[in-house]
C-alpha cells in the first residue's frame, strides 16, 4: 500500500539546510490503521505532506498502491490525490461559501462523477456521520466536531484507497474528539486504510500499530509501551 | 466540468453583489459608451446622406472660375446635352432681392434657372408651373416662390390663390407662375426659420442684376445613376475643350462624391468616437483584473483545499476565468440593455424615432470585446490561482 524506501526531504531555511525527513524507509499494508506520532518539528507534516502526494521528496522512491509517485507531474498528483487519499484535516478545511452538502460533493465533481451518483454518494457518507440532517448549513453553522464529520463524509465520499488525518482531534474537546476516533475505528473495520498523524499519545495509542518520527527519522514502536 | 466551473463562478459572482456590480460598473461604462456613440454617429451619418441623396444622385456641379475672356454662353450650354449621358442641364446663379408687394417686403434669395433645373434638383411644385423655355427665351417676368414668401409678403395661405399674382423684386413685376412644395426638413426640423425663395428665368436674373451677366455655374444631371461616372467624364471633356485644357479653370462636383466625403467624416468619427469608448472598455477590463487578483488572495485557502482534494490546474484556472468571463459578459449585457434604454430615450427627445437604433454591428462588437477583456484580464489572475502551491496556500492565513 505504501511504501517508502530511503526517502528524504530537504528544505532550504535562510540559507540553512534542513532535512525534515532523514532516509526514511516504512512499510503500510492494506487495511491497516497506523498513527505516526512525533513533536513538531520532528518532520511529520513533511511526511504527511509526502505520503499526501502534496509534495514529492527529494530522494528516495515513494510507492503508493504500487505507483512510483515521483515520477508523476502536477496534473497527475492532482488526479491521485482526488482518486486515492481522503484528507482529514486539524482545521477541518472545509470550503465556508458552501453547504455541508456542497462541501462533499466537490471532491466527486473533480473526479467527474456524474451527478445522480454524486447525490447518493453525498446522502450515504453524510447519514454515515448523521450529519444528513445537517446538509444544508455552512461549515459556520455547525460546531468543530460537526465540521469534522463534514470533512470526514468528504473522504468517505471519494471511496478512497488511504484516509489520511493529519491532527484530526486537535482542534477539538476530548469528548467530540473521541466521537472522532470512533468514526476512524468504524472506517478501519469496514477495511479502509487509515494513516493518523499527530503528536498526541493518547490519540496515538488508540491505533493499533504506531510509527514515531524523530528529527527527520522513522522508528515503528510499540503502542503499549507508551508511557502514559 | 465546464458547467460545474459556471455553476461556482456564478456562485462565486453572487456570494459578493456589491464588489461584482462595481468591478461590472467599468465595462457596463465603456460599452455603454461604445454602443451609445457609434449608434448615433451612425445615426447621423444615415440622416446626412439621405438627405443629400433626396436632392439626386445623378447631379453633377460645375463651377467655372475662369472663362478664359470667353464665357460660356447658354446656347452653348444646350448643346452639352447631345451628349448621351447628359439628360438635363441649368445654369445656375444666385442674387439677393428684395421682396415687395404692398406694404410688405422681406430679404429674397432669387435664383436665375433654366427649364431642367427643377427635375435636375428634385424641387417640387404645390401648384403652377416651373419655368418654361419660352420664358428663358422671351426673358420674361415670371417667379415661382416658396410658400414663406406667399404668406408672409403677399398675405395669401393658399397655393394656388397666389398664381397670377404679382410680386415685385427690387422693383420690378413679377407673375407669379408657380408656388414650390414645402421642404419636409422644415417642417419636421428644428429650423424653423422661414425661406424666402424665388425662381426666375436665369435671362430675366440677368437683367434684374448687374452681378450676374455670364455663365459661372451650372448643374446637369446624369441620365441615371449608373452613367454618372460617364457623364461626370465628358463633361470635363467639354469643358477642357472649351476652356483651353487648363484644368484648374474648372470643377465638377459629383454627388455621389460629396456623399462618399459626407460618409468617411462620419465613419471617421464614428470610429474615433469608438475607440475612445473601447479606451474606457479597457479600464473597465483593468478593474476587473484587480479585483480577480485581489479575489484570488482573498480565497487562497479555498484554493488550497480544492487543490488539496484533487483539482488540477486547469479547474482552478477555468473557474477564475470562467468568472473573469461572467463579470465582463454581464456586464457587457447590462451595458447593451442601458444603451438600448437611452438611444429610445434619445430617439423620443429629438423625435426622430427609428434613426438613432442599436447597431447590430456595434453590439456584436461590444460582445466581442467583452469577451476579450474578460479573457486577457481574466488569464493572469486565473494562472497565479492556478499556480499555487496545495501546501502554501492551505498553510495560507491571510
Amino acid at each position: 500500500m505504501i511504501r517508502f524506501n530511503d526517502v528524504s526531504k530537504v528544505y532550504q531555511i535562510g540559507g540553512n539546510e534542513v532535512r525534515a525527513l532523514d532516509h526514511a524507509t516504512m512499510h503500510i499494508a492494506q487495511g491497516e490503521f497506523v498513527s505516526i506520532i512525533g513533536p513538531s518539528g520532528s518532520g511529520k507534516s513533511t511526511l504527511m505532506n509526502i505520503i499526501g502526494c502534496l509534495d514529492v521528496a527529494d530522494e528516495g522512491e515513494y510507492l503508493l498502491d504500487g505507483q512510483e509517485i515521483e515520477q508523476y507531474s502536477e496534473k497527475d498528483l492532482a488526479r491521485i490525490r482526488n482518486h486515492k487519499i481522503g484528507f482529514i484535516f486539524q482545521n477541518f478545511n472545509l470550503i465556508g461559501k458552501m453547504t455541508a452538502e456542497e462541501n462533499v460533493e466537490l471532491p466527486m465533481i473533480y473526479q467527474r462523477i456524474p451527478k445522480s451518483e454524486r447525490k447518493d454518494r453525498v446522502k450515504e457518507a453524510l447519514t454515515r456521520v448523521e450529519l444528513w440532517d445537517r446538509r444544508h448549513h455552512k461549515p459556520t453553522e455547525l460546531s468543530g466536531g460537526q465540521q469534522q464529520r463534514v470533512a470526514i463524509a468528504r473522504a468517505i465520499a471519494t471511496k478512497p484507497s488511504l484516509f489520511l488525518a493529519d491532527e484530526p482531534t486537535g482542534n477539538l474537546d476530548s469528548k467530540t474528539g473521541a466521537e472522532i476516533m470512533d468514526l476512524f475505528h468504524e472506517l478501519h473495520e469496514a477495511g479502509n486504510t487509515i494513516v493518523l498523524i499527530t503528536h498526541d499519545n493518547e490519540v496515538a495509542q488508540q491505533a493499533p500499530r504506531s510509527i514515531r518520527i524523530r528529527d527527520g527519522h522513522v522508528k515503528e514502536v510499540d503502542p503499549c509501551s507508551f508511557n502514559l | 466540468m465546464f458547467f460545474q466551473s459556471l455553476k461556482m463562478a456564478l456562485a462565486s459572482i453572487a456570494s459578493n453583489k456589491m464588489r461584482s456590480f462595481l468591478t461590472m460598473l467599468g465595462i457596463i461604462i465603456g460599452v455603454v459608451s461604445l454602443v451609445v456613440l457609434v449608434s448615433i454617429a451612425n445615426g447621423a451619418t444615415s440622416s446626412v446622406t439621405e438627405s443629400i441623396s433626396s436632392m439626386g444622385t445623378n447631379l453633377l456641379t460645375v463651377t467655372i472660375s475662369d472663362d478664359k475672356e470667353n464665357p460660356l454662353k447658354l446656347a452653348e450650354l444646350s448643346t452639352f446635352t447631345d451628349n448621351d449621358e447628359i439628360s438635363l442641364i441649368s445654369p445656375v446663379a444666385q442674387s439677393n432681392s428684395t421682396a415687395k408687394s404692398g406694404y410688405n417686403s422681406e430679404s429674397t434669395t432669387v435664383h436665375g434657372v433654366t427649364n431642367g433645373y427643377a427635375d435636375i434638383e428634385g424641387l417640387e411644385l404645390e401648384a403652377g408651373r416651373f419655368v418654361m423655355t419660352t420664358d428663358v427665351d422671351n426673358h420674361t417676368n415670371v417667379a415661382i416662390v416658396s410658400q414663406d414668401l406667399i404668406t408672409d409678403v403677399l398675405e395669401i395661405n393658399r397655393a394656388d390663390s397666389a398664381i397670377g399674382q404679382t410680386i415685385s423684386l427690387d422693383g420690378k413685376p413679377y407673375l407669379i407662375v408657380g408656388v414650390l412644395a414645402e421642404d419636409d426638413s422644415t417642417t419636421t426640423g428644428m429650423s424653423s426659420a422661414s425661406t424666402y425663395e424665388a425662381y426666375i428665368p436665369y435671362t430675366s436674373l440677368m437683367r434684374l442684376s448687374d452681378s450676374v451677366s455670364e455663365i459661372t455655374s451650372f448643374v446637369a444631371s446624369a441620365t441615371s445613376e449608373d452613367t454618372l461616372d460617364a457623364a461626370e467624364a465628358s463633361l470635363t471633356e467639354l469643358m477642357m475643350a472649351r476652356l483651353d485644357n487648363d484644368e484648374d479653370a474648372f470643377s465638377i462636383m459629383n454627388q455621389s462624391t460629396i456623399m462618399e466625403t459626407m460618409e468617411n467624416v462620419t465613419n471617421t468619427m464614428a470610429l474615433m468616437l469608438g475607440g475612445i469608448a473601447a479606451i474606457s472598455l479597457l479600464v473597465g477590463g483593468i478593474g476587473i483584473m484587480n479585483i480577480m487578483l485581489v479575489s484570488v488572495t482573498e480565497r487562497t485557502r479555498e484554493i488550497g483545499i480544492r487543490k488539496a482534494i484533487g483539482a488540477g490546474r486547469g479547474s482552478i484556472m477555468l473557474q477564475f476565468l470562467i468568472e473573469a468571463l461572467m463579470v465582463s459578459l454581464l456586464g457587457c449585457a447590462i451595458g447593451i440593455f442601458t444603451s438600448w434604454v437611452i438611444l429610445l430615450i434619445i430617439g423620443a427627445v429629438s423625435g426622430d424615432v427609428g434613426t438613432y437604433t442599436l447597431s447590430q454591428t456595434v453590439v456584436v462588437v461590444a460582445v466581442a470585446f467583452s469577451v476579450a477583456i474578460g479573457v486577457i484580464f481574466g488569464i493572469y489572475p486565473a494562472n497565479k490561482a492556478a499556480r499555487k502551491k496545495p501546501i502554501d496556500a492551505l498553510r495560507y492565513t491571510g
